[in-house]
C-alpha cells in the first residue's frame, strides 16, 4: 500500500515562504496569484493490506514525527 | 556542578558549550553521544547549537526522537536542569519540553549577529546572577528562531513568568511573537533560547555577558 502525506502549516500561521512564492511569482508577470501557502508532500510505502490498519498506523506516524501539530496540519492520502 | 553536553550528528556548538562549561565550572562536562540511552549522573544537561541531523524534516524534529531524549525528558521530569541553545531549544520544543515552535525566520534570511535582549526574569536557575531588566548582548546564528506559539499559550508564558528574554525593543532579528528569545518550562528546570550565552564567556570572544548564566547555573546546582 502507498500513502502520500500532506503537511502544510494551519491557517492563521505565518508562512513567510509562501508569501516570498507569491511576490516571486507576482514578479513573473503573474498578477492574479493572491496568498500562496506552501508544504510538504511526504510519500510513504507501507506493507500493510488493511486501509484501517494503514490509516491509523500514518496517524500515528503524523502526530509522533511527520507533522509539528503546534503549527501544521496534515492530511493522508492511501492508494492501493 | 556536574554536567553532560548532547552531540548529536551534525551539532556543531557542543564544543563551544563544552569549552564554556569547563572554563566556568573547572569540569569537564560529559559528551554524550545521541544513541547514549542513559545519561551520567549530572546536575545540568545542555542541548548545544547547530544543525542536529541536517535538520531534515524539520529543525530539531529529528533529534527529538533520538535515544538520549528519553533520558534527557525523564532528568527533565526529575527536575533536573536542562539548556537549550539555539537548535537546543528547537530540539526542547519538538520534544515537548517546552511549548510552542520555532519556524522560519520571517525575512526568511539566516541571522548572524550580536543582538541586545533584555533578561525579564531572574526567579530561576539560570538567570539569578543578572539583575530584573538587564540588557545583556548575545549573538544569534539561525535561520529559524521564529518563535510562534498561540496567544494563550502567549498569554500563559507571560502571566506565570516564564518569558526569561525578550530582545530589545526594534532588535527582533527573526520575527518571534512578543519579541521572545527565551523561555523556562512549567517548572522552571528547563530553559531554551535562540541566542549563544556560551560564546560570550571570555572578551577574547567579543564580550562575557554569557557568564551571567554559568554562574547561576553554578550558585544554583552546585
Amino acid at each position: 500500500m502507498k500513502a502520500r502525506v500532506f503537511v502544510t502549516l494551519k491557517n492563521g500561521v505565518l508562512d513567510p515562504q509562501g508569501k516570498a512564492i507569491g511576490h516571486a511569482l507576482n514578479g513573473l508577470g503573474f498578477p492574479s496569484v493572491g496568498e500562496v501557502r506552501q508544504g510538504k508532500v511526504i510519500d510513504i510505502e507501507l506493507g500493510e493490506t488493511s486501509e484501517t490498519k494503514a490509516r491509523a498506523a500514518l496517524k500515528d506516524m503524523c502526530e509522533k514525527l511527520l507533522a509539528n501539530t503546534v503549527i501544521e496540519k496534515y492530511e493522508i492520502e492511501l492508494k492501493a | 556542578m556536574k554536567s553532560a553536553v548532547i552531540v548529536f550528528p551534525a551539532s556543531n556548538c557542543d564544543r563551544d558549550a563544552a569549552v564554556a562549561l569547563e572554563q566556568m565550572t573547572g569540569k569537564k562536562p560529559n559528551m554524550v553521544w545521541h544513541q547514549d540511552s542513559e545519561l551520567p549522573d549530572v546536575d545540568l544537561v545542555v542541548l548545544p547549537g547547530g544543525f542536529s541531523y541536517g535538520d531534515y524534516l524539520r529543525c530539531g524534529a529529528m533529534a527529538s526522537q533520538s535515544a538520549v531524549m528519553r533520558a534527557v525528558k525523564a532528568h527533565a521530569d526529575r527536575g533536573g536542569a536542562v539548556l537549550g541553545i539555539c537548535n537546543g531549544f528547537q530540539v526542547l520544543t519538538e520534544s515537548h519540553l517546552l511549548p510552542g515552535a520555532l519556524m522560519r525566520n520571517a525575512n526568511l534570511k539566516f541571522v548572524c549577529r550580536p543582538v541586545s535582549m533584555t533578561v525579564e526574569e531572574t526567579q530561576n536557575a539560570f538567570t539569578r546572577k543578572y539583575a530584573n531588566g538587564q540588557e545583556v548582548s548575545f549573538p544569534v546564528a539561525h535561520g529559524d528562531g521564529n518563535y510562534y506559539a498561540d496567544e494563550e499559550t502567549l498569554n500563559r508564558l507571560e502571566g506565570e513568568g516564564r518569558v526569561v528574554f525578550r530582545y530589545a525593543e526594534g532588535q527582533n532579528p527573526n520575527g518571534s511573537s512578543r519579541n521572545i528569545a527565551g523561555i523556562l518550562s512549567e517548572k522552571r528546570n528547563v530553559l531554551g533560547l535562540m541566542p549563544h550565552p556560551e560564546r560570550v564567556v571570555d572578551p577574547l570572544l567579543g564580550g562575557t555577558d554569557g557568564r551571567g548564566m554559568f554562574e547561576s547555573l553554578i550558585e544554583t546546582l552546585s
